[in-house]
């Protein structure tokens, strides 16, 4: 898992996962699009191969990229823990927002009605 | 209560990590639901089955704050606490935080800045840690990483996954 977060964590690398969650592209095609020099691209792809989030295969003279899955899977499983938790703070934070309002409310309305009378 | 907006998660240089929630309620009422005890112990739960049965909140510069938290299946605890050192109400509150089982080396600093505009509020929640290195220990123990991204863009890249294009491109 930290070797999933270590190779997304670079801005380049992010780019091609997010490039290939469209379908395997060849090695050409990411260097063109990401404006970035072949052994650079080459290199971020060394390390994504290494964190198990890319997988290769030769065509003929071209090298064809596709992301691999499960790794994103399992990343996806411990953020969304991590981050359920504090949206289910939040939202009892939401319902007692809600409620502390609704009081304010009605110890206005009540003021309201006593200076009327 | 519908929700008025979803958790972001992103990280901020290399000691930092930064959570920002939308409220559905005046600054005033948040920096209460964050500084009085009452209150604070209805939300800031964690994991269902936790309560929070110490809620302490000494709510000057140099005063101190002590939470604990209590599984209550098995009675285990967990306890966390810090000091004040600024208090703008209601709009910001910076506190140093160190849990008693620390699990990530020296102390945290935590900023929160609350932004109203028309009734409602943005909560932006910024730790900064002592060292890359504590940071780092945080996200190794099952918090927020610095993905150089948002998380929402993280969130929409997994959601993708298991789509047909990609499934394609993964059995390949």
């Amino acid at each position: 898992m930290m070797a999933t977060l270590k190779a997304l964590a670079e801005p380049s690398r992010f780019q091609i996962v997010e490039l290939l969650r469209d379908g395997p592209r060849p090695v050409g095609d990411m260097v063109h699009r990401l404006r970035l020099r072949q052994p650079q691209v080459s290199k971020h792809l060394r390390v994504l191969s290494a964190a198990g989030l890319v997988d290769v295969r030769v065509d003929a003279q071209r090298r064809i990229y596709a992301l691999r899955p499960a790794p994103l899977r399992e990343l996806e499983v411990w953020l969304e823990r991590y981050r359920r938790l504090w949206e289910a703070n939040f939202q009892r934070l939401d319902a007692l927002l809600d409620e502390l309002k609704t009081g304010e409310l009605k110890t206005k309305q009540k003021k309201r009605t006593r200076t009327k009378r | 209560m519908k929700s008025t907006g979803n958790l972001k998660l992103t990280t901020q240089g290399d000691r930092e990590i930064v959570m920002t929630r939308a409220l559905d309620a005046p600054r005033r009422l948040v920096f209460d639901a964050f500084t009085k005890p009452e209150l604070v112990k209805q939300w800031l739960l964690g994991p269902p089955g936790w309560s929070m049965p110490v809620c302490e909140i000494d709510l000057r510069v140099g005063g101190v704050y002590r939470y604990v938290w209590r599984r209550d299946s098995d009675g285990s605890e967990m306890g966390m606490g810090g000091v004040y050192r600024e208090i703008a109400t209601p709009e910001r509150l910076v506190a140093t935080e160190k849990f008693d089982q620390p699990w990530y080396p020296g102390e945290a600093v935590g900023t929160t800045v609350l932004v109203e505009q028309h009734g409602k509020t943005t909560i932006t929640q910024t730790v900064l840690y002592q060292s890359p290195e504590a940071r780092d220990a945080v996200l190794k123990s099952g918090m927020e990483k610095g993905v150089a991204a948002s998380y929402d863009r993280l969130a929409e890249l997994l959601a993708s996954l298991g789509t047909p294009g990609m499934k394609k491109g993964a059995s390949k």
